[in-house]
């Protein structure tokens, strides 16, 4: 069996930006107040009457190429199982370079010190469960899959929508694909 | 070469993920990098449902050390299909606030809203009010004696009152909300909507949005339905002044001009009749009147409402043929707060209207029939007093077609020898009324008539400090409430059960109601020991399993055909027997039997219609004092035309974030708000999140946050078929914020005003 690769797909098409998944994570997570490790944008473009809107809930891509690994001076970002990005908050100094490297501002400090960043929930993903947000959101926007699994939830959404990525310039190879 | 990704891939298959991940970074080289648990799931999950809002939605509680640490959606229930709205996920928010009521309050030497209490036990508290309740049945009989309740806990209170001998028992809901919806609803289909709405918007090909902001209105199976409809190549048409969440989805947003919707409706039934776009089978078979419909509409052109409504003769042409040709699964969404101008019995009766010519009620993707599973009530040997008439219209002539008790009437009535008799005493469930009625300032001079008021709440909200006794209330988590059985697509028995002990020294409602009983002689009303056990007793007498619904939290039923598609017979309990295209009751009571447009005013120059609305995050006030819930929104904005914005009369360029205030037409002036300068309203008017704004000490993380619009909201128009107050018509100018106003702000903030 091929080994894992965890992504997200995010359907802009579904989503109405009412951040339960903000939340979700916030509660699954037990995060602080200031820490948020996903989040929602609401773009809107063009002048009346003709506007038009995408809604996204965007958090760490999950990169193949994750600059904020390379940038880390302790080892405490690392890639964990399935390719996600994850933080060992006991070899984590706090230092902000992973923040820096980072271009989609995934990432936060902890009121414990150490930096603090979206897991997918690897917790729940262990058990054999979703993600705190996928779990809850009322619009089906997220899915969770793994995307070396060509019959997996994420790989057909990418087969069957048209999907972007964010900041594709930066050659991270992201895995949280918008479906458009 | 290979990349990390790569590289561990190689090795995962031969040595474990967890070990090597940890290998191929680790610094120190000594430890595994470990999965961390943030410990969030219960030792013990139990279901219950929601009462963020009004949806009740089905909820798993995660419970560990006798703390909620985190909410979930219950895939049984039907409502919420395992999923939830932000507010839902909050719910904890409500449950460990810190401001909430925690032991009874009597206000003894202070005057009424200085919001100056001592606290008192529950003895105390419960004596006096049935004291004072016994006082006011003795002097003016109990119809003096008048209920305010919103939400599922009110069901022990109704019952309660109804034992007195009132029939003033009212909700908000109704003549605030969705009051004209349903009677337009019911004059021409015989039933109204309900809630949860009668509507299939999963399987609709087409949906139309007249001002609904779906989305943004987190009602949590409505919006699971409309994504999948999104997602399934549904189209969608938003009728809305701005361009709301939803609009941005649309492939027709027609930014109207306020209170016109009815002549755009008339004008699309212009083009669908003349073009015989309607479904002529339909109509035949189960419509009557539709002669003078076409009568009616002969000479409402879409060049006619292009003048009122500002939309484009062309384009009402067009978005007519675009909704029929998915007739019949093209669904006229009837909107939830439909209060908006005064003739809103009307709009609803044209939004009915324009439905059944889509043939839509009773088919799959429009309308649906429903069913209940039946359980019965409990067996209580007493029945309830004979009574005067209710007291919420003035003369038994008015609104001769409420079907629920107007609450805002039974406010009107409170102020002396305005109706057949007056209202001495208030008891307020879970319903601010200072936020919820309009005009605020009558609310408040109509409570300086009562002999007694009393609120029972969880939150301490500006009507308790109004109040001469606050009771606190258990949150939706800590108590037993009434079983559910609503009318839905699939009926289910849904149950509330307590998930952790109740807080400080707070109560169930029922226990309240029940020893209220107790002090004012109806103990036979009551004669169950607890919740559970009449609970328990409905749902065995029902046939049901006690302790399957308790481990499960729901019980869904067989339901009964829901579309003509299932075999479903039309039938409508109507003045005719048909759909009522024409109205004979309407004609009959002197009202219009086919609705007509009729003129919004026109806002006064420098000025613009107030509109309002909701956050995904946020019921009304309700939750402005959850922490959680504001973690994403604290605050609201006036979302004002970008181009009016260029250059605002007074103001000048007006930027996003500038603070402001409002000041409407009557000189009521805002708190200061930021303002929100965007392509996403029209310029004749301004928008902003109801339920901000507040004044109560006691919310002392809502106290002081954004701006009210309902102390803007001084005049409103009253629904003359139905007496809901359309609330819509407000005008405000703007104007930068001062210091004076800032500080106003602050002193509420810090709790000093």
């Amino acid at each position: 069996m091929k080994a894992k690769r965890y992504a997200m797909t995010m359907d802009t098409k579904r989503c109405v930006a009412c951040q339960a998944c903000v939340l979700s994570c916030k509660a699954e997570n037990d995060l602080p107040d200031k820490g948020f490790r996903d989040w929602i944008v609401q773009e809107t473009r063009g002048e009346m009457p003709t506007l038009s809107q995408e809604n996204r809930s965007e958090r760490c891509n999950h990169c193949d190429n994750p600059s904020c690994v390379s940038a880390c001076p302790t080892g405490a970002s690392y890639v964990g199982p399935g390719g996600t990005v994850l933080v060992n908050q006991h070899k984590c100094s706090g230092c902000k370079a992973c923040i820096a490297a980072c271009p989609y501002n995934a990432r936060y400090v902890h009121d414990e010190g150490y930096i603090d960043k979206c897991t997918f929930c690897m917790h729940r993903v262990q058990k054999g469960e979703e993600p705190g947000c996928v779990d809850v959101c009322p619009t089906r926007a997220l899915h969770f899959g793994d995307l070396s699994d060509p019959q997996s939830n994420v790989s057909e959404d990418l087969k069957k929508r048209r999907h972007k990525v964010l900041e594709p310039e930066r050659g991270l190879d992201p895995h949280l694909f918008f479906l458009v | 070469m290979l990349n990390r990704r790569q590289f561990i891939q190689i090795g995962a298959g031969t040595a474990g993920v967890a070990a090597l991940s940890g290998a191929s970074t680790n610094w120190w080289g000594l430890d595994k990098n470990p999965l961390h648990d943030p410990g969030t799931e219960g030792e013990k999950i139990i279901p219950t449902f929601c009462e963020l809002c009004f949806w009740k939605c089905g909820v798993l509680a995660h419970v560990k050390d006798g703390r909620v640490t985190k909410l979930k959606g219950n895939p049984a229930h039907p409502l919420s299909l395992g999923k939830l709205c932000p507010r839902g996920v909050g719910g904890t928010g409500l449950l460990y606030d810190p401001d909430r009521l925690k032991t009874p309050l009597i206000r003894r030497q202070s005057k009424r809203g200085e919001q100056l209490f001592e606290e008192a036990t529950w003895e105390e508290a419960l004596d006096l009010m049935a004291n004072k309740m016994g006082q006011v049945r003795e002097k003016y009989g109990p119809e003096a004696i008048a209920l305010f309740s919103h939400g599922f806990g009110g069901a022990w209170f109704s019952h309660f009152f109804k034992a007195i001998g009132t029939p003033n028992i009212s909700a908000p809901s109704y003549a605030q909300c969705r009051g004209p919806r349903e009677v337009g609803y019911y004059l021409t289909y015989g039933q109204g909507c309900g809630s949860p709405e009668n509507i299939d918007i999963e399987n609709a090909r087409c949906i139309t949005l007249i001002g609904s902001h779906l989305g943004e209105n987190m009602h949590n199976t409505q919006v699971q339905e409309f994504a999948d409809a999104m997602a399934n190549g549904a189209q969608l048409v938003v009728v809305d002044p701005r361009f709301s969440t939803a609009a941005g989805k649309a492939r027709y947003w027609l930014p109207i001009k306020p209170g016109t919707d009815i002549a755009l409706l008339l004008a699309w039934m212009h083009v669908i009749i003349i073009e015989k776009r309607y479904d002529i089978d339909y109509i035949d078979k189960h419509a009557a009147g539709f002669t003078e419909l076409r009568e009616h509409i002969a000479d409402k052109t879409p060049e006619w409402a292009h003048v009122l409504t500002g939309i484009r003769p062309e384009l009402i042409r067009e978005t007519a043929r675009f909704i029929s040709s998915f007739k019949p699964a093209s669904l006229i969404h009837p909107g939830r707060r439909t209060t908006w101008y005064g003739d809103d019995t009307q709009r609803a009766r044209a939004m009915a209207i324009l439905a059944a010519l889509l043939g839509s009620w009773g088919r799959r993707g429009g309308y649906l029939n429903t069913s209940k599973l039946d359980v019965p009530g409990f067996p209580y040997t007493t029945s309830y007093p004979e009574h005067r008439p209710q007291v919420d219209r003035p003369k038994p002539s008015l609104y001769p077609l409420a079907d629920e008790v107007l609450a805002s009437g039974v406010c009107d009535a409170t102020i002396p020898g305005t109706s057949s008799y007056d209202i001495k005493a208030w008891v307020v469930y879970g319903t601010n009324l200072i936020q919820c009625l309009p005009n605020p300032r009558q609310t408040k001079k109509a409570i300086q008539e009562l002999d007694f008021i009393a609120s029972i709440d969880v939150l301490p909200s500006e009507i308790c400090g109004w109040s001469d006794v606050v009771l606190p209330e258990s949150t939706y988590l800590e108590r037993c409430d009434e079983v559910w059985t609503p009318d839905y697509k699939v009926p289910f028995l849904a149950v509330r059960q307590p998930v952790v002990e109740p807080m400080y020294n707070s109560k169930p409602g029922w226990w309240i109601a029940k020893e209220l009983a107790k002090r004012s002689g109806l103990e036979d009303y009551f004669p169950w020991k607890d919740s559970v056990e009449y609970a328990k007793f409905r749902v065995t007498a029902a046939g049901y399993d006690c302790d399957e619904l308790q481990r499960t939290g729901v019980i869904v039923g067989q339901g009964a055909p829901t579309c003509e598609e299932e075999g479903l017979a039309l039938s409508f309990s109507t003045d005719s027997g048909k759909i009522d295209l024409y109205s004979k009751p309407l004609a009959a009571l002197g009202f219009d039997p086919l609705p007509q447009y009729t003129p919004p005013d026109e806002a006064p120059a420098g000025m613009f219609r107030l509109l309002f609305g909701r956050a995904p995050v946020h019921t009304f006030g309700r939750t402005v004092n959850n922490r959680f819930l504001s973690l994403i929104t604290n605050d609201n904005e006036v979302w004002v035309n970008a181009k009016v914005a260029r250059d605002l009369t007074g103001v000048g360029i007006l930027k996003t974030g500038d603070r402001v205030v409002l000041i409407n037409q009557d000189g009521v002036r805002s708190e200061p708000i930021a303002a929100k300068v965007t392509e996403r309203i029209r310029g004749d008017c301004v928008y902003m999140i109801h339920g901000y704004g507040h004044s109560a000490k006691g919310l002392r993380f809502a106290r002081g946050r954004g701006a009210s619009d309902s102390e803007l909201v001084t005049q409103y128009k009253v629904d003359p078929i139905m007496g809901g107050t359309g609330m819509n018509v407000n005008f405000v100018r703007i104007e930068r914020a001062t210091q004076a106003d800032e500080a106003g702000a602050t002193r509420v903030r810090e709790g000093a005003a």
